[in-house]
């Protein structure tokens, strides 16, 4: 906290220019430290709720980079508390007919060490009272940090591509399409574009692009009668052998290895392992990296599931049949150097309807921006699929 | 262990006790300031088109099958956007001019997966006439005042990270005295809690049955004050609570929507259980059954109340109308389209906008039959039920506001 009320004077010194400016800075700082300080269950409410009244009846729009700086390290909540605070800060000036200090705002937006989303804040802001402004920055930020600074980028991007493309000019079009491609973050993008790169016989390996995991040993099933497998630790939880054999809810189970086709690699498990209802099972991948590095498990699956890397639980979910998307679970974790251990348990319940027979899930792994990690000993986009392995079964 | 209650004096004005603070008029919640669908305000126009008595339409900056509310002058109106939903926008406008007054944003601090055809901006705001109290399917719930100011905010499944429903959430909030209601419903983290209207600080938390329910709390208001209770809907039962304590005063025992929600009149709540069920709160903790109609099958859309009749429209667009004394029915009329919206009546105008933005008026007639005597047509989809005050009715798509009225 000292560290934030220290910054913030910092940033205050820089943008401010009037006097008593000290005082009105330190104001600023402590109203912003006391809204940083608010807890789940409303703990801090009162306190924050008074020091807002007092900050957006105090502050000057020439605050606002330093009001802004204060989301850099804040948690959810207090983010809100800051945002709402930019916000009304910000649209009282301009509905009076103030200008906004685009200047300051601009240099907060271009500097990356920045907050993601307290950088798009100040862009939106500049935006509002700067037709131009649009045009001037987003290009810049095809590769930022912020996915939503980015998506715009990528957008225009994809917007030059279509123009080539309609231009007859393919060679472009394709180069630039493929630009976007390597920017592009997001999952409808990363769809529009690689459909636009197929009309023009450029298919996009896209199990490749997002880095979904391909190969698994799976197994199962065990017993998950009335939800009891999710809190129940069968033997894969305790201990990966895969020469090992275990009692199933079915009979005797062992790994088998599986391979999926799928171009967002998806796995059905009612086919691998085979349709069962009220069951657990369990799918391992290794993944060898080149580096230690951070990196998200993320699953989809209308399943419950729970995730872990390296023996570490990252993620779970006790739910059944409620969606079913990609990156619908983002476990955050890190890979060590060398062989790594995705570890994976998707639950089936004991619904009857025909939507709730799904029995599936997809993995992939990626940066926290979602860049697809590929482990070193993938082969690379546009490798010819090869044939399904044997499935995994019972006896 | 249920409590004995002031019976005698429960639930006999619930239609026209409403909060002190709002003067008449006013759409301050979901389902109106009854919580059932029912304004004695002037009646709006009864046909509606590009031009003709649209007397203006503004963007919006986000999607929600959340309904307008009218406070005074001021229309609210909650929305969402970004590509993940994770941006949550609570607008203000001129209900006169239709000029935005102001706009706040915040970030969603729970799961915003939804269906594609809702959005995180499901639920309906309510207003107590003073604060306005936004609610989101990420469990984001967030005071402000009429002129925007942030009062206080709370993250309900920051605080239970298990509540969420990638479905998408949407039961909408209820203010019943200093109480905020806001019902969490979902196979995760699964309650109802009541926060203090002033801070956003709990009150108190009951755990509901982990399934998803996706009806709204209502308000059944006695004679006092201190008689009131909040009503909550699960799939398996509805109970009555205080809402200063979360207290439960009764429980009806049998399966419920999981969509269209109760309603409460004259001592009795409807309840959208086994087609419609009438049941009678009395001492013993567990409601007298009045009556069931397993034919009166409300759809996703809640059932209205006036006149002494019911009405409510199936998934199959029918409207039906029924004697509230015995169910009996009495009318029936199809309407074109599916609905996601509950109609609102003004007088005896029904109006009802279907998915497709296509509205229609129906005139229920004291004999039981129901014609449909004006059309509008809006740019669709269209999934929250629309607002009438004043003559006018507010209805909004993820694109747009509208006002409709003579002008």
């Amino acid at each position: 906290m000292r560290r934030f009320v220290l910054a913030a004077g910092g940033i205050l010194a820089t943008f401010g220019t009037l006097l008593p400016v000290q005082a009105q800075s330190d104001g600023v700082a402590n109203w912003l430290a006391t809204m940083r300080q608010v807890q789940r269950e409303g703990a801090g409410n009162r306190a924050a709720s008074q020091a807002w009244s007092e900050l957006t009846a105090s502050a000057d729009a020439y605050q606002l980079p330093a009001i802004l700086a204060a989301l850099d390290d804040a948690d959810p909540l207090a983010a809100n508390w800051i945002r709402a605070a930019v916000d009304t800060i910000a649209e009282r000036h301009v509905q009076s007919g103030e200008p906004l200090p685009t200047a300051g705002l601009e240099q907060f937006l271009h500097d990356q060490q920045h907050n993601p989303r307290a950088r798009r804040l100040a862009y939106e802001w500049i935006a509002r009272v700067d037709p131009a402004a649009p045009d001037r920055l987003i290009p810049q930020m095809l590769n930022d940090p912020s996915l939503e600074l980015r998506r715009d980028a990528v957008a225009r991007v994809i917007a030059d591509a279509a123009a080539a493309a309609d231009n007859s000019q393919p060679a472009d079009a394709i180069a630039t399409y493929r630009e976007a491609l390597d920017a592009a973050r997001d999952l409808d993008q990363v769809k529009l574009i690689a459909e636009a790169l197929a009309m023009l016989e450029q298919p996009v390996d896209l199990a490749h692009h997002f880095g979904f995991v391909m190969d698994w040993h799976l197994i199962g099933p065990f017993d998950s009668s009335q939800g009891v497998g999710f809190d129940a630790v069968y033997s894969p939880e305790e201990t990966i052998d895969l020469a090992a054999e275990y009692d199933g809810s079915a009979g005797r189970v062992h790994w088998l290895a599986h391979h999926t086709d799928d171009e967002y690699g998806s796995v059905d498990l009612n086919k691998a392992i085979g349709k069962h209802m009220g069951v657990a099972g369990y799918a391992m991948a290794e993944f060898l990296s080149d580096k230690q590095q951070p990196a998200d498990v993320r699953v989809g699956s209308g399943n419950a599931v729970k995730v872990w890397l390296n023996g570490k639980l990252l993620a779970s979910a006790d739910t059944y049949h409620t969606n079913d998307v990609t990156d619908q679970y983002v476990g955050r974790g890190e890979l060590k150097k060398g062989k790594n251990v995705i570890l994976l348990k998707i639950l089936q319940n004991e619904q009857t309807e025909d939507w709730a027979q799904d029995w599936k899930y997809q993995c992939r792994v990626c940066d926290p921006l979602g860049k697809a990690i590929h482990a070193t000993d993938r082969p690379g986009p546009g490798i010819p699929k090869r044939p399904a392995t044997a499935q995994a079964s019972t006896e | 262990m249920l409590h004995s209650f002031p019976f005698r004096a429960l639930l006999t004005v619930a239609v026209s006790c409403l909060p002190a603070m709002l003067p008449a008029g006013d759409w301050p919640q979901f389902r109106g300031p009854g919580s059932n669908s029912v304004t004695s305000d002037a009646q709006p126009p009864i046909n509606w088109g590009d031009d003709e008595n649209i007397a203006w339409k503004v963007d919006l900056p986000g999607r929600g099958p959340s309904s307008p509310i009218v406070v005074g002058n001021r229309v609210f109106v909650t929305c969402s956007s970004g590509v993940n939903q994770d941006r949550l926008h609570v607008l203000c406008f001129d209900a006169a001019t239709g000029n935005q007054q102001w706009e706040r944003q915040f970030w969603a601090t729970g799961r915003t997966l939804s269906h594609p055809s809702s959005a995180n901006a499901a639920p309906t705001p309510a207003s107590d006439g003073e604060s306005i109290f936004a609610f989101y399917s990420s469990n984001d719930l967030i005071c402000l005042d009429l002129d925007g100011n942030l009062k206080w905010l709370r993250g309900l499944s920051y605080d239970f990270p298990k509540a969420g429903n990638d479905v998408g959430m949407s039961s909408s909030p209820l203010v019943i005295g200093n109480t905020v209601v806001a019902q969490v419903e979902c196979q995760g983290d699964s309650f109802v809690t009541g926060v203090n209207k002033q801070t956003g600080e709990p009150l108190w938390r009951v755990e509901r049955p982990r399934e998803a329910s996706w009806a709204s709390p209502v308000a059944a208001h006695g004679e006092k004050p201190g008689d009131e209770l909040v009503l909550v809907q699960s799939t398996t039962k509805l109970t009555a609570h205080d809402p200063a304590t979360g207290r439960e005063v009764w429980t009806y025992e049998g399966a419920c929507d999981a969509i269209s929600s109760a309603l409460v009149a004259d001592g009795v709540v409807y309840v959208p259980s086994k087609g419609t069920t009438a049941i009678r709160p009395n001492s013993t903790g567990t409601p007298e059954v009045l009556w069931n109609e397993s034919r009166l099958q409300p759809g996703a859309a809640s059932m209205l109340l006036s006149n002494g009749r019911l009405h409510m429209v199936n998934r199959a667009g029918v409207l039906t109308s029924a004697e509230a004394a015995d169910g009996a029915i009495v009318g029936r009329v199809r309407l074109e389209g599916a609905f996601w919206g509950t109609p609102a009546l003004a007088g005896n105008r029904l109006y009802a906008i279907n998915q497709d933005g296509a509205g229609q008026v129906v005139e229920l007639r004291a004999d039981g039959q129901a014609e449909v005597i004006g059309k509008g047509k809006l740019e669709g989809p269209i999934q929250a039920s629309p607002a009438i005050s004043a003559g006018a009715l507010y209805v909004r798509s993820d694109k747009h506001l509208w006002k409709i009225a003579e002008h």
